[in-house]
């Protein structure tokens, strides 16, 4: 690993105003701290961008390609922007069976997005389908955000939408 | 006088604490319980408690002249457990175990000043047999089958104690188990303990505890890690969920313990980052603890030491499973490995480790504390003890239910669960997510343990037992866990890569009506390929939800392919939506429609556009008359199901 090309300066340091030393500073520099870093480095930045790839790479001493690896193979990073806000359908089973499937098409219709891909033309929202977030009890389940909205159907999508864009 | 303030040099110093706090809480005449699940906060819970620590306040005096002592707790409560998120917020009265439901600001003031002050029963609070319907009322959860039938061992302290407070854990016999075993039992004692329980890992293929515990004994090692496996994902599972957030520390116990007969100094717990109310519970948990000294070096005075560390999943499915979980610990990508490298030789950095899911864990406190022969005495004859499951689907009562092995399905759906919804028929039961299989009616006498679901073509997995009535489409929930596990396959080996894949745009072609009825013979033969050239359990159980639901509704498929047809009318592409005569012409659905391919006017019969219309179902779910039908296959579906339903 040692052996890995280095750029000669951390460019990146200074384009995110030291956000991301703070969060190096957290965890041992080591391979291992990788998912925990690249997860708190998206929670600041709302997604990965390249630098900040190259960024981690460097001051975890991980090589770039591994970095990268990591990063497309969770499904908790985005490689792309995201809208403000995150809008997400849970698909679990219990959800499912519950017409979940039915929140995502009328969701990616009224937002003008595709879950998991990109932003809504206004940038307030991105659309993601996640398995189960644990609320069966509540499916199908939409998490905004902290807020979880319990018995969805497709009617009641429209006044989510809204309250979400007033708060 | 918080716990992070004492530090327990000694475990008298431990006994002596749990005393304390245990002869404060019984001072207490009455305890209110706050429902702190998401539900409930989402509700408004935080601030029904605020409401009431106010309103017992100003009421101090009147409190002191009835000699009346109240506590006031938030426990994280509702995630599930009775289900009842949607009667939330739910404030509970202890020890007259008085339960209320839909509580809100404006009248959580009646619980202080009716309830507790005046002793009455707050009518139109309690809990209705037949949820929304009326029906008869309920003053105690106690009487609510849901609870009475239920024997809670994992799921003890779960809505009991505040999972916050490490003196509330000491006050409901926390940390017993452990001073039990620094105290009088040797690390041996304590792996053979466990072994005799009978024990099985709580995560899906119920290997005996005890026996993976002693074969990382007979290890030669330096060094050996334990881990918690909190990384439940399968979909529509949560019993780990609600354990790590509601009662952490006993996790924790359970591993200390582990860590104590394998003598191991260093630990992780993998949680879900989809848990982030667990990731905050756990995390809090580990501080307290090591700042009461019950982490760290010298653990209560003694020579044990082992120190905890918190990891957070980056969602993927596949790092539930063993090797893949600890690749990610490491920060690799969670691909799993060959099965016969075993991890209690070679795991975590290639060190002997063990492995138990959140669940084995926590029973692991109840079983030093009372015995073996306690815990072996419950449940049947290869399964022992109770299991947790996660009750979900089309079911009255959704929620978290602990029951011995051995009860039948038709015990846990019908008489806990309280049956189908809208009393519709049963169709079927999936039983261990997307490795598991769907169960037919004729299957519900079956007794739920490890090795009979197996027989039957479901596995019991995690625990997670998703109910289905007659409007599920089988053909589609075989297709949403084959698209599920495309999402969530590693990619390391072909058959579990490209099989699944394959399975999936046949089943794909089938639900778009364009299937032949060789179709279901290739995804047989598919399936039987990824079972045994799969590498890891992933791609080696993908089949189940597809090969038993052909075994038990192959009806269902034939009916796609023939007749064009979906029972259930759930198969977008096979159905269309129709408005009959009893439409009063009431304008709701046109006003609905998004893409406004409802015509009609005033007290006139509407009529959807089939071009304009995507088959969304906004109409059915807003007309008021049940004049919007399903029509498939030239059927109209939704009248087949009322007369069946009757």
């Amino acid at each position: 690993m040692s052996e890995q090309v280095a750029e000669k300066t951390c460019t990146c340091a200074e384009k995110f105003n030291g956000t991301l030393q703070a969060i190096f500073d957290r965890y041992p520099r080591e391979e291992s701290s990788l998912i925990m870093v690249l997860q708190d480095v998206q929670e600041e930045l709302n997604w990965l961008p390249p630098e900040a790839i190259n960024c981690v790479a460097e001051n975890l001493n991980v090589p770039k390609a591994k970095v990268q690896g990591v990063a497309t193979f969770y499904r908790a990073f985005s490689l792309e922007p995201r809208g403000k806000k995150l809008v997400k359908v849970c698909m679990g089973t219990a959800c499912h069976v519950r017409g979940a499937g039915m929140l995502v098409d009328e969701l990616e219709r009224r937002l003008e997005v595709n879950a998991g891909k990109g932003m809504s033309p206004d940038g307030e929202f991105s659309l993601e389908t996640v398995n189960c977030v644990g609320a069966c009890a509540m499916a199908p389940a939409i998490v905004v955000g902290e807020n979880y909205y319990a018995n969805m159907g497709p009617d009641k999508l429209k006044r989510l939408l809204n309250k979400e864009r007033e708060s | 006088m918080s716990a992070s303030t004492v530090t327990f040099s000694s475990i008298d110093a431990l006994h002596k604490r749990a005393a304390k706090v245990k002869a404060e809480q019984e001072k207490h005449s009455m305890e209110v319980l706050v429902c702190a699940g998401p539900g409930c906060i989402a509700q408004g819970a935080k601030e029904i408690y605020q409401v009431i620590t106010d309103k017992l306040d100003e009421h101090k005096t009147a409190l002191k002249k009835k000699k009346l002592e109240v506590g006031v707790q938030l426990v994280s409560k509702c995630t599930g457990c009775h289900g009842m998120c949607e009667a939330g917020p739910v404030v509970t009265l202890e020890p007259s175990h008085h339960f209320y439901t839909h509580v809100t600001a404006k009248n959580a003031g009646d619980i202080v000043e009716k309830a507790i002050l005046e002793g009455e029963i707050i009518e139109k609070l309690l809990y209705h047999q037949e949820a929304r319907k009326g029906g008869n009322t309920v003053k105690r959860y106690t009487d609510i089958p849901f609870y009475a039938l239920q024997n809670r061992i994992a799921l003890r302290n779960v809505g009991v104690v505040d999972p916050l407070d490490l003196d509330d854990y000491l006050a409901h016999d926390g940390f017993k188990a452990i001073a039990k075993a620094l105290t009088s039992m040797t690390p041996e004692e304590v792996a053979d303990e466990v072994e005799k329980s009978g024990l099985r890992g709580r995560g899906g293929a119920g290997f005996p505890t005890g026996r993976k515990w002693k074969s990382a004994l007979r290890v030669k090692k330096d060094r050996v890690w334990v881990i918690c496996n909190g990384d439940e994902g399968d979909p529509g599972a949560f019993m780990d969920r609600a354990i790590m957030e509601g009662d952490p520390y006993s996790v924790i116990e359970g591993m200390l313990l582990g860590a104590y007969a394998l003598g191991a100094t260093e630990g992780y717990i993998y949680v879900r980052h989809e848990y982030p109310l667990a990731v905050k519970h756990l995390q809090l948990a580990i501080e307290k603890m090591t700042a009461a000294g019950l982490l760290g070096d010298k653990i209560l005075g003694t020579d044990f030491s082992f120190h905890l560390k918190l990891t957070r999943g980056g969602g993927a499915f596949v790092c539930g499973e063993s090797s893949a979980l600890m690749r990610s610990i490491e920060g690799k990508v969670g691909e799993p490995r060959a099965k016969y490298v075993r991890s209690v030789e070679k795991g975590l950095h290639d060190e002997p480790t063990v492995l138990n899911n959140v669940e084995t864990w926590t029973c692991i406190p109840a079983i030093i504390h009372k015995g073996a022969s306690w815990f072996s005495s419950l449940g049947s004859k290869t399964s022992k003890g109770t299991k947790a499951f996660s009750l979900v689907g089309k079911v009255k009562h959704t929620g978290l239910v602990e029951v011995p092995m051995g009860r039948t399905l038709r015990e846990i759906i019908f008489d806990i669960g309280g049956g189908i919804i809208d009393d519709r028929p049963f169709k079927a039961v999936q039983t261990g997510g997307p490795s598991g299989g769907c169960l037919p009616i004729d299957k519900l006498d079956l007794p739920v343990d490890f090795d009979t679901l197996a027989k039957a073509g479901a596995m019991m997995g995690s625990g997670g037992m998703i109910v289905m009535d007659d409007r599920t489409c089988m053909v589609d929930v075989a297709k949403y866990f084959i698209n599920f596990l495309i999402g969530e396959s590693c990619g390391k080996c072909v058959p579990c890569r490209e099989g699944l894949r394959q399975v999936y745009d046949l089943l794909d072609k089938i639900t778009r009506g364009d299937g032949e009825m060789d179709d279901i013979d290739k995804i047989e033969a598919l399936c039987h390929t990824m079972e045994v050239a799969s590498l890891c359990a992933l791609g080696k159980s993908a089949p189940y939800p597809v090969t038993s639901t052909i075994q038990y509704f192959r009806e269902e498929y034939e009916e796609h392919i023939r007749d064009h047809k979906c029972r259930a009318g759930v198969c977008k592409p096979l159905i269309k939506y129709h408005i009959n005569k009893d439409c009063t012409g009431c304008l709701v659905c046109k006003r609905q429609c998004p893409v406004e391919a409802i015509s009609g006017e005033k007290k006139k019969l509407h009529i959807i556009d089939q071009d304009i219309c995507t088959t969304c179902g906004i109409c059915m779910e807003v007309c008021n008359f049940d004049a919007v039908d399903i029509i498939s296959g030239g059927v109209t579906v939704t009248q087949q199901l009322e007369k069946a339903a009757k």
